[in-house]
């Protein structure tokens, strides 16, 4: 689909608080817009976001058209044990892209 | 020919233009109380426990940082946060769902503003209680409307 950068640490410390940002390349054309010719340009964003932890949640997000374009997130998780961080974005094209980043407990 | 061409381009954007304008721009009241009643489920916010920020002068509305969160530790755990710009075409903006994983109860991201208005955060909690907070703020540059 598109790049996505993210950014979780490699390492941290048992029970540590884990910043993650996130951003994905996504036009998120909102669908009431009309183009030069006056028809309307259709509907295509990112509706659907989630993050999980060792297949455990961490935020699942919905999102409307008034998100911005290259949708930017920004949370965090408790860095509790080794393993890998899942983010998945689900498009109005059905396109599906997955990302994923290990972490390390000290 | 081409002089032709370009005043019929330019009769069709105005055309366009419009029908943009006369399509609406901005939900109704009774939409916004609606969309929010059903994230409630009957449950009444309170003002308090969450914090929304945004900026109240907003110069470009297509790309406007927003943060949420739960500035006091509560002993209940948030469940949900649900982000409503009452005057966009569309008054949702963004549903954050807290899972088991979850870390500080705290979401920075963008958001698009069509016109000024007022924003308004609901989260909600496990002990079943519903706090808001909302900001009024302007935009010079309104995001959604214009023509690509």
């Amino acid at each position: 689909m598109a790049r996505a950068l993210i950014n979780v640490p490699k390492i941290a410390r048992k029970g540590e608080l884990v910043e993650i940002r996130v951003l994905i390349n996504h036009v998120m054309e909102p669908g009431h817009r009309r183009d030069a010719m006056g028809a309307a340009i259709p509907r295509d964003i990112i509706h659907s976001f989630v993050c999980s932890y060792n297949d455990e949640d961490v935020l699942r997000a919905d999102f409307f058209p008034a998100m911005s374009a290259n949708p930017y997130l920004a949370f965090s998780t408790i860095a509790r044990d080794s393993g890998s961080i899942v983010f998945t974005w689900t498009d109005d094209q059905g396109v599906v892209q997955t990302e994923r980043a290990t972490i390390t407990i000290l | 020919m081409t002089a032709l061409l370009a005043r019929r381009h330019l009769l069709l954007t105005a055309a366009g233009a419009f029908v943009a304008v006369a399509a609406p721009a901005r939900a109704t009241p009774a939409i916004v109380a609606a969309e929010i009643a059903r994230v409630l489920g009957g449950k009444v916010a309170q003002r308090g426990r969450v914090r929304l920020d945004v900026p109240v002068l907003v110069e470009n509305g297509n790309t406007v940082a927003m943060t949420v969160s739960v500035p006091e530790k509560t002993t209940a755990k948030l469940l949900s946060f649900h982000i409503f710009a009452e005057g966009n075409p569309l008054p949702q903006v963004a549903a954050f769902h807290f899972g088991p994983r979850a870390g500080a109860p705290k979401i920075a991201t963008r958001i698009r503003m069509a016109t000024s208005q007022t924003v308004i955060a609901i989260a909600l909690f496990d002990d079943g209680s519903a706090w808001t907070d909302s900001v009024d703020l302007l935009v010079t540059l309104a995001a959604c409307l214009e023509d690509a």
